[in-house]
């Protein structure tokens, strides 16, 4: 057989059906659905009289809206305690496995797949969330989709899909020390912007790529959209595998070594071409920090807020300086002589127990500064029972972090964890658009490790020079 | 879905690139559990600002069904209450030099038109909106076509199969449901690999 990229591994094996000029119809291993996109698709589900065809392929979760704080009090906001009923309701008439608040298995859905194994290489996994591309990181195919491909999925556990371009992405050699996963997507999207990879599925590939954890791996897949790509991947390994075993979903014994044998064919064969490649050197790469309105604007802390001026073209000067002028940021402005408010760190880019773990060992006997509020939150129950068995909840909590439930919270601030107008946040989710974290709000994204650092010193700083001493 | 007919339109200038979704339709009204009503969330925060010039809060657009925007139109976030809220403004059809796929494919299920321009064809269309009060494009899309009053014209690419489910307002899932069998025998070979 040729030599196929990993991409086409999983795409040609899910191929239903294909007609010539016609998008392919293709087979869903995984549904994952939340409370936010799938209301309206469970709706029509039940006008039409249709049935959720595979109850064994779809489970549903509550993350978006979900209080942080003590989950034993009533959810006050009624819009929010409504759509939370509503997701009850219907996975209670469909027969849809629900993780729900208060079992240990709750969380951000891009953080649950892989942690409970439902996210298995070589499937293809979809969600009504744009964040999807996380579970690329195991050697999965996985894609956002809008809510009638929810309703669609749930009826016939098949999409429609017109196949992307392929697209390589090789970053070889070691981030420096201090230089994180997120600096590193962070800083690839940066450099081929935040419509860079629109029409294409990114394989992440190279010693840099291999050498990350699988945590840090789907921080890196998981903003492969920031860069507008369908969906971001990596190869499976023996790290991918290791991951896995024992997973609360995942077979044990010879299935399960049957089942790691055939994982570790996910990968992109010798001599396989990819439509588009682009290398990176990992040591290119210093931490980051985004100055405007879209993660493409994103420069390294030890730089300066742009010139608008100095950009090529019209429409990007003028973007430029909207996003300056959203930001209350002037050109020239050094990063580190932004003061913040406010410190978010959680989301389902770095909400993991390594993520926490980073960000604590670096708060460890330090305080937040006293004109910062800082919170975690971490991605799932587990994440948190985990973090609280390792102490790191008290290191938080004796630094002046608060410590809370699991949930998106202030990624995108459905739930009451906003940002109050004017408020500047030095954040470890995944988008800055403007109002994102609350209407008026200022998002800078930054590392786990950057973010606890400005926690600490009230303003942005090169954390390259902490993990150094 | 309602099969899309040609019209002629008013036509919104919102000259930014990368219009994400959360702009289109911010996090507060996603709490809706219908697709209806959702043009008061539409631009909510541009529109809403005190002494907002934005475009949608000049009366002079408020009829406004076709939008032309810059490249990258619709990044970010999956949620289709962005194509909900468009549509239920009276948007018909938005026009961009590019889009991002999820919203591309969103507008795409709920009837709606996304037209991909040459970047000097919007230009033409935002100097033209600047230079005619009351601006209008005539849609044609079986001939795949954007023109206007003073005898300007360009078109557009679509692939066959989104236009034909436009032009026919096709219903997906039964057009999925042709392939029962093929879908179960594919089931039949791939088992859940879960220990459920």
């Amino acid at each position: 057989m040729a030599a196929q990229t990993l991409f086409e591994k999983i795409w040609n094996s899910h191929v239903v059906h294909e007609a010539p000029g016609e998008p392919a119809l293709l087979y869903v291993d995984l549904h994952l659905i939340h409370e936010v996109t799938s209301p309206q698709a469970f709706e029509a589900l039940a006008l039409a009289g249709r049935k959720v065809r595979r109850l064994d392929r779809t489970f549903a979760t509550l993350d978006h809206n979900v209080p942080t704080t003590d989950r034993s009090l009533p959810i006050t906001d009624p819009d929010s305690k409504a759509q939370i009923e509503m997701m009850r309701k219907n996975c209670r008439d469909f027969g849809v496995t629900l993780f729900d608040l208060g079992a240990i298995e709750q969380g951000i859905v891009h953080v649950i797949g892989p942690e409970l194994g439902l996210t298995q290489p070589g499937l293809i996994i979809v969600c009504g969330d744009s964040h999807t591309a996380t579970h690329g990181a195991l050697g999965a195919l996985a894609f956002g989709i809008g809510t009638s491909e929810v309703e669609h999925v749930l009826a016939t556990q098949c999409l429609w899909q017109a196949k992307p371009g392929s697209m390589e992405i090789r970053v070889d050699g070691k981030l420096s020390n201090g230089v994180t996963a997120k600096d590193l997507i962070l800083g690839i999207i940066g450099r081929i912007t935040t419509d860079g990879g629109t029409g294409y599925v990114i394989e992440y590939r190279g010693t840099a790529i291999e050498a990350l954890s699988m945590e840090e791996r789907m921080t890196v897949s998981n903003m492969t959209i920031e860069a507008g790509a369908r969906a971001g991947m990596i190869a499976a390994d023996h790290k991918t595998v290791d991951y896995l075993r024992g997973r609360r979903y995942v077979p044990a014994g010879a299935v399960f070594d049957r089942l790691a044998e055939r994982w570790l064919t996910f990968h992109t064969d010798d001599g396989a071409k990819f439509d588009r490649s682009l290398t990176f050197d990992a040591a290119s790469f210093a931490p980051q920090v985004t100055w405007g309105t879209n993660p493409g604007m994103v420069t390294e802390v030890t730089s300066k807020v742009p010139d608008p001026a100095r950009f090529a073209d019209a429409t990007s000067r003028r973007a430029a300086e909207l996003a300056l002028e959203y930001m209350k940021l002037a050109p020239g402005t050094p990063i580190a002589d932004i003061r913040i408010d406010r410190v978010f760190i959680g989301s389902c880019t770095n909400g993991r127990i390594s993520d926490l773990q980073a960000a604590a060992d670096l708060v460890k006997g330090r305080k937040v500064a006293p004109s910062v509020q800082a919170m975690v939150v971490p991605g799932s129950q587990l994440v948190k029972i985990e973090a609280e068995q390792r102490g790191l909840d008290r290191v938080f909590k004796e630094a002046g972090f608060e410590w809370r439930e699991a949930g998106c919270s202030m990624c995108l601030g459905m739930n009451p964890d906003i940002l109050k107008p004017g408020e500047r946040c030095a954040s470890t989710s995944n988008r800055n658009f403007e109002g994102r974290q609350g209407k008026g709000g200022l998002t800078h994204l930054v590392s786990p490790i950057m973010a606890a650092a400005a926690a600490l010193a009230g303003h942005f700083v090169d954390v390259r020079e902490w993990v150094r001493r | 879905m309602e099969a899309f007919k040609n019209f002629t339109g008013l036509v919104a200038p919102l000259d930014r690139p990368n219009v994400d979704t959360d702009q289109i339709i911010p996090k507060q009204f996603l709490k809706s559990v219908v697709r209806s009503g959702l043009a008061k969330g539409l631009f909510f925060d541009w529109r809403n600002q005190p002494d907002s010039q934005f475009v949608l809060s000049q009366p002079r657009f408020e009829k406004a069904n076709i939008l032309v925007a810059r490249a990258n139109f619709g990044c970010g976030s999956s949620r289709e209450h962005a194509v909900w809220a468009l549509a239920d403004f009276g948007f018909k059809v938005v026009i961009a030099p590019s889009f991002a796929d999820i919203f591309k494919n969103n507008c795409l299920k709920n009837g709606i038109l996304t037209i991909v321009l040459k970047p000097e064809e919007v230009d033409a269309v935002f100097a033209a909106i600047k230079a005619h009060e009351g601006y209008r494009l005539a849609i044609d899309l079986a001939a795949q076509k954007v023109s206007d009053e003073l005898g300007w014209s360009a078109t557009f690419p679509i692939d066959a199969f989104p236009k034909r489910c436009l032009l026919e307002g096709l219903d997906d899932i039964a057009l999925t449901l042709i392939h029962e069998r093929l879908i179960q025998s594919h089931e039949a070979a791939h088992p859940v690999t879960y220990k459920l």
